[in-house]
């Protein structure tokens, strides 16, 4: 299709759009407005199980049984991300060991704070993870927090040092473990606010370690076989 | 007229639809495909708006204080969880046709073939 073709067939497609959307939102309930029936219908569950964070009360209490599906969605999506990014027949893989940086100048300055910020960024992910059911904060969020910080190791010394201190099979295992965990707390244990998020962050942090790695290992190690 | 607002979204959908349609790039219709995708967070914070309400974290305010509806929040962390899912994945399948095809132009992959 031609690109003048493709943009007449979007602008029908958009029109239609923009003119079905427009009539559902004038009949939409006033912006602001009080009327929300399902919001509140949560809020006593929420204060009679004596989780104040209502948003953790909804995931992993009222709608657990939502939450293990979204849950086994990010596991399927980080095995399906490894599974594509593996090395194949005609490509090899270098030792960790070979290549230091990717093509990025780091400058010490950057280095610096690197190091300062590796431990408080840690201990941010897991208060976000532990304090999830009191505080705005879960374990999706702390999960993606403590994941992405461990990857300051790499901003501020460099690839061996990274993958030195995050050794594949223990996250694998780690994601795997707590998937399983997760299945058994939202099928038996539905409510436990706490245990659940740090399983999730768990999960999370491992899904977020092991899909960077295998970015990392397709932008710095493989190479095709010559 | 505050239901203008509602609007929002489907104008942030377009935008990343049109984007999506008019790409030369993988990455970049990866990019406008999360812009779409947000347009799914805004209508869902928009309808569960409401004013002179706070956030619905009950820990430092009385239970009989107005809150903004949770359960739409709580459906938008769902949804940014699976839009970042979705994103690692057709980035990595991106960098794979990258390797196999030594082009990243949508145009450009007009056939199956390897």
């Amino acid at each position: 299709m031609s690109r003048r073709a493709r943009l007449l067939v979007l602008a029908f497609g958009g029109c239609g759009l923009a003119l079905l959307f427009a009539l559902a939102a004038f009949r939409l309930p006033d912006f602001g407005g009080t009327s929300h029936p399902y919001g509140q219908r949560t809020l006593p569950n929420a204060i009679a199980h004596h989780t104040p964070n209502v948003i953790s009360s909804i995931n992993f209490d009222q709608r657990a049984f939502d939450t293990l599906g979204e849950e086994l969605i990010l596991m399927a999506s980080a095995l399906a991300a490894v599974l594509i990014l593996r090395t194949v027949r005609a490509e090899q893989e270098d030792a960790a060991g070979k290549h230091a940086y990717g093509p990025a100048q780091v400058f010490d300055a950057l280095r610096i704070t690197g190091y300062a910020l590796l431990p408080v960024t840690i201990m941010t992910g897991v208060y976000i993870v532990a304090h999830g059911y009191l505080s705005p904060g879960g374990g999706f969020q702390g999960g993606v927090v403590l994941g992405s910080a461990i990857h300051l190791v790499y901003l501020s010394g460099d690839y061996p040092a990274l993958a030195r201190i995050r050794p594949i099979p223990m996250f694998e295992a780690g994601e795997a473990l707590a998937a399983g965990a997760f299945v058994a707390l939202a099928l038996a244990f539905a409510g436990q606010v706490t245990a659940m998020n740090a399983v999730v962050g768990l999960e999370v942090g491992s899904a977020v370690v092991l899909t960077l790695a295998k970015f990392f290992e397709q932008a710095l190690l493989v190479r095709k076989d010559t | 007229m505050s239901q203008f607002l509602y609007l929002i979204p489907g104008w942030i959908l377009l935008a990343g639809v049109y984007g999506i349609v008019t790409s030369r790039n993988l990455v970049h219709a990866v990019v406008c495909l999360s812009v779409a995708q947000s347009a799914t967070y805004v209508l869902l914070l928009t309808i569960g708006y409401q004013r002179k309400a706070t956030a619905p974290v009950f820990s430092d305010i009385k239970p009989t204080r107005n809150v903004v509806d949770p359960l739409v929040q709580a459906m938008t962390l769902t949804d940014i969880v699976v839009g970042a899912t979705v994103t690692a994945l057709l980035l990595a399948l991106t960098v794979q046709v990258a390797k196999r095809r030594g082009t990243v132009d949508p145009d450009d992959l007009r056939s199956l073939e390897p």
